[in-house]
C-alpha cells in the first residue's frame, strides 16, 4: 500500500525542525497543476529552498537542461512531455540532476517504471510535505557528496565501522542485531538529514507498503535504546510529524 | 453494398472460387495427359503396321520383281481396313496404289512422317496420315501409310469432354459456393444482429448455438461464455463502487461535520488549528483507506502479475516476523517463527510481504486472550510458519486469541468486514479481503481456520 503517515502541518516543523544546516538548495518543480505548484514551491521556499516552476513537461525539460538544479520534482502526467519521458530525455543528455517522480499512481509496478526511466525516488500522490522535503534533501545530497561511500560513519562520538560491522561510543562498542546495524547505517549515512519512516522501511527492509502501526518506530527505539542510553547528549532524533534524525547533539 | 457483392466479399465464396480454378487446372491437366499418351500410343500402333507392311513389301520385290510388288500391293489395298499404298518410278510415275494425292515431293525422299493426302484425284477433303518412303533397288518407290482420321476423332472426343467438364464444375462449383457461403452468412448475419444489441447495452442477450457443434457453434458458445464473464465483472465492480461509495463517505461527512462546526463555535487560533490538525489526521486516514481499496482493485484486476518473480516464502516470513517482532514485544506477546528451506514460489514479494504483515497486524491486535472483563489478560501469543503441504507452499500465522467462530469466517474476509468486538479498534477491515485477492492472484487461497483457540490464517499458493 502507498504509504501516507499522518503527519502534523508541516508549518509547525519549518521554523524549529529544518534549521538552515542545509545550504539552499535549487529545486525545479515540474507540475502542471498550478495550485499544487504554487503550494509547492511557496514551501520550498518558506524552508529556505529556491524553487522554480515548469507548468509542462518541454518548459521543464529546457529548465532542467539550462538551470543548474540541485533536485527535480516531476509530475508523472504532464502535458506535451511527460514526466517519464521528460527524465529519460535528460539522462539521455547526461544531465544527471536528482529527480523525484511524483505520481498519482501509486503502484509497486508504476514505481518500478519510473526508477527504470532514470528517476531517482518516488512518492504517490497525495504525499506529506515532509515526506516529500526529507526525500528530496537526501536526494540532493547524495549528488553533492563524494562519489564513493566512505568506509566509516561517524557523528560525535557515535563511530560506525561499515567494513568490520563494528560500532562503538565513546569508544565503547555496542553490539547490534544485523538489522539495528542496517538501520543505524542508513541514519548515519544521511546524518543531520531527516529521514521518514517509509524512506526507512524502503531502504532497510526493503518493502514499500504502508506497514500500518507504528512498527518502525519500536525499531528505532530499541536502536535509541543501545546508542543513547547512558550518555549526556541523545544522537537519535525524533521529528515530531516527520521522521527521524541523527544528528551531533552539540549543534 | 449489393447483395451479390456481399456475397462476393465472404470467406466462403472466395474460398469456392479459388477452389474453382484449382479443379479446372486439375481436370485440364488429367484430359491432357490421357489424349498425350493416346496419341503416342496410335502412333506406336502406325508406325509398328507400316513397318512390317513394308518389311513384306519390300520382300516381295525381292522375290519377284516390279510386277509381283504391284500386284501383292492391289490385293492388298482391296482388303477391308487397308494401310495406304503408292508405288512410284524413279521419276515419280504412279505405277499401283490407292492414294489420290499427296503433296509433291514426298515419294522422293525416303524415311518416316506425317502427310496430308487425299483418296482420290480431284479435290477430295485432305487427310492426315503417317506414311514411310522406301527406295527399293532398281529405282522403285515404295510408301505405305496408316491413316490418321482415329486420332483426329479422339482428339475431338477429348476437347470436348474437356469443355463439358470445365462447364460442369463451374456450374456446379458455383452453387455449391453459393449455397455454402449464403447458409454461413445467414448465420453470421444473425450473430451480427445479437452482438449489435449486445452493444446497445442488453447485456443480458445471447448468441443462439445450434446443434451441430461445428466451427460456428464453437465460436457462438465461446463468446457467450465471455459474455458470461464480461457479466460478472461488471457485477463486481458495480458491487465495489457501491462499497467503495458507500465507505468513503462516512470518514468524508466526519470530516465535512468537523470542518462546519469548527467554523461555526471555534473562537481563538488556538481551536482553529486543533480543528486543521485533525482534519488533515482524518484525510490521512482516508487517503489510506482509498490507496488499500485501489491497491486490492489493483490485485483484483490480475495488472501486478506482470512483475512476477522467483520470491522465497521463508525470506519473506523472517523479514516480516523480523519487522514486527520488536513490536509484538512491545505488546506483551511472544512470536514464533519456523521456516524451511526451499520454499520458493513464482510471486511478488511486495505483495505477499504486505499480506504477511496484514496477518500478523491482525493478530497483535486480536490474538490477546481477554480476561473475563474484557481487558487482554496477556499479550497475544502469535505463531508464523512457512512449510509446505505437498505441490503447494504455506504461509501460517497462528494466534491463541478468541480466533473466529466457522460461520463468520466467510464473512471476514469481505471488504470492510469488521466483526464484532473488533468496531473499536483501529483498522478498516480490508486486511483480510486483499490477502484473499492476493492469493487469487498467485493462483492460491487464503483460508481461515480454528487454531483452537484462536485463528489460523494459512496463505497457500502453488509453489515453483
Amino acid at each position: 500500500m502507498p504509504p501516507v503517515r499522518p503527519a502534523a502541518p508541516f508549518r509547525l516543523e519549518i521554523g524549529t525542525l529544518f534549521p538552515s544546516r542545509l545550504d539552499a538548495m535549487r529545486i525545479l518543480v515540474v507540475e502542471d497543476d498550478v495550485e499544487a505548484a504554487a503550494y509547492l514551491t511557496k514551501a520550498f521556499r518558506e524552508v529556505g529552498h529556491v524553487a522554480d516552476h515548469a507548468p509542462d513537461g518541454l518548459e521543464g525539460y529546457a529548465l532542467a537542461r539550462e538551470g543548474q538544479y540541485d533536485a527535480l520534482v516531476v509530475d508523472r502526467m504532464l502535458p506535451r512531455l511527460d514526466g517519464l519521458s521528460l527524465i529519460r530525455s535528460l539522462r539521455e543528455q547526461d544531465v544527471q540532476t536528482p529527480a523525484l517522480i511524483l505520481s498519482a499512481l501509486g503502484q509497486v509496478d508504476d514505481r518500478v517504471k519510473g526508477l527504470r526511466a532514470g528517476g531517482d525516488d518516488y512518492l504517490p500522490k497525495p504525499y506529506a510535505f515532509s515526506e516529500l522535503l526529507a526525500r528530496i534533501e537526501v536526494l540532493a545530497r547524495r549528488r553533492g557528496g563524494p562519489s564513493g561511500e566512505p568506509t566509516t560513519y561517524r557523528v560525535g562520538d557515535l563511530e560506525l565501522d561499515r567494513l568490520s560491522h563494528r560500532v562503538a561510543r565513546g569508544g565503547q562498542d555496542i553490539p547490534l542485531q544485523p538489522r539495528e546495524f542496517r538501520l543505524l547505517e542508513y541514519l548515519m549515512k544521511h546524518a543531520g538529514q531527516v529521514v521518514t519512516r517509509t524512506m526507512l522501511l524502503e531502504n532497510v527492509w526493503d518493502y514499500h507498503f504502508d506497514p500500518q502501526t507504528n512498527v518502525i518506530d519500536v525499531h528505532v527505539s530499541r536502536l535509541r535504546a543501545k546508542i543513547d542510553k547512558g550518555h549526556d547528549t541523545p544522537l537519535i532524533h525524533t521529528i515530531r510529524g516527520a521522521g527521524y534524525q541523527i544528528r551531533d547533539g552539540a549543534r | 453494398m449489393t447483395a451479390l457483392g456481399k456475397l462476393f466479399r465472404t470467406t466462403a465464396f472466395r474460398i469456392t472460387l479459388a477452389y474453382l480454378v484449382v479443379f479446372a487446372l486439375f481436370a485440364g491437366f488429367i484430359l491432357g495427359y490421357v489424349a498425350w499418351n493416346a496419341r503416342n500410343l496410335i502412333m506406336e500402333q502406325a508406325r509398328s503396321t507400316i513397318e512390317a507392311e513394308i518389311g513384306g513389301l519390300a520382300e516381295q520385290y525381292r522375290l519377284g520383281n516390279i510386277r509381283r510388288l504391284i500386284f501383292s500391293v492391289e490385293r492388298r489395298a482391296r482388303a477391308p481396313g487397308a494401310s495406304l499404298y503408292l508405288v512410284t518410278t524413279f521419276a515419280g510415275e504412279r505405277l499401283s496404289g490407292n492414294i489420290g494425292a499427296i503433296e509433291p515431293g514426298v515419294i522422293d525422299t525416303p524415311g518416316e512422317r506425317v502427310i496430308d493426302y487425299a483418296l482420290s484425284e480431284e479435290g477430295a477433303e485432305p487427310r492426315k496420315a503417317l506414311v514411310r518412303v522406301m527406295v527399293l533397288p532398281g529405282g522403285f518407290r515404295l510408301l505405305v501409310g496408316r491413316d490418321l482420321v482415329e486420332q483426329e476423332q479422339f482428339r475431338f472426343v477429348i476437347r470436348r469432354a474437356f469443355g463439358w467438364s470445365l462447364a460442369l464444375i463451374v456450374v456446379l462449383g458455383c452453387l455449391g459456393g453459393w449455397f455454402i457461403t449464403r447458409r454461413v452468412l445467414k448465420r453470421v448475419d444473425a450473430m451480427t444482429e445479437t452482438t449489435r444489441t449486445i452493444m446497445a447495452g442488453d447485456l443480458s442477450g445471447r448468441l443462439p448455438v445450434g446443434a451441430t457443434g461445428d466451427e460456428l457453434d464453437r465460436l457462438a458458445a465461446n463468446l457467450n461464455a465471455m459474455l458470461d464473464r464480461i457479466g460478472e465483472l461488471m457485477t463486481g465492480l458495480k458491487e465495489v463502487s457501491d462499497n467503495i461509495a458507500h465507505d468513503l463517505k462516512t470518514p468524508l461527512t466526519r470530516l465535512r461535520n468537523r470542518t462546519e462546526e469548527a467554523l461555526r463555535s471555534a473562537r481563538d487560533p488556538a481551536e482553529f488549528r486543533a480543528a486543521l490538525e485533525s482534519t488533515l489526521e482524518e484525510s490521512d486516514t482516508l487517503i489510506r483507506l482509498f490507496n488499500a481499496l485501489l491497491m486490492i482493485a489493483r490485485v483484483e484486476a490480475g495488472q501486478s502479475a506482470e512483475q512476477f518473480t522467483t520470491v522465497d516464502a521463508a525470506a519473506v516470513v523472517d523479514g516480516v516476523a523480523e519487522l514486527y517482532e520488536p513490536l509484538i514485544e512491545e505488546a506483551g506477546g511472544t512470536l514464533a517463527v519456523s521456516t524451511e528451506p526451499g520454499l520458493s514460489f513464482h510471486g511478488s514479494r511486495e505483495l505477499v510481504g504486505q499480506v504477511v504483515s496484514n496477518l500478523l497486524d491482525n493478530a497483535i491486535k486480536y490474538g490477546a486472550r481477554d480476561a473475563a472483563d474484557g481487558t487482554p489478560a496477556s499479550g497475544p501469543a502469535i505463531a508464523i510458519a512457512a512449510r509446505r503441504a505437498g505441490d503447494r507452499i504455506e504461509i501460517v500465522v497462528a494466534d491463541g486469541g478468541p480466533g473466529i467462530p466457522a460461520e463468520a469466517r466467510a464473512k471476514a474476509v469481505e471488504r470492510f468486514a469488521r466483526l464484532e468486538g473488533a468496531r473499536s479498534r483501529p483498522g478498516f477491515g480490508l486486511g483480510l479481503s486483499l490477502a484473499t485477492a492476493v492469493a487469487r492472484l498467485h493462483g492460491g487461497e487464503l483460508r481461515l481456520e480454528d487454531n483452537a483457540p484462536g485463528l489460523k490464517a494459512v496463505l497457500s499458493l502453488p509453489g515453483a
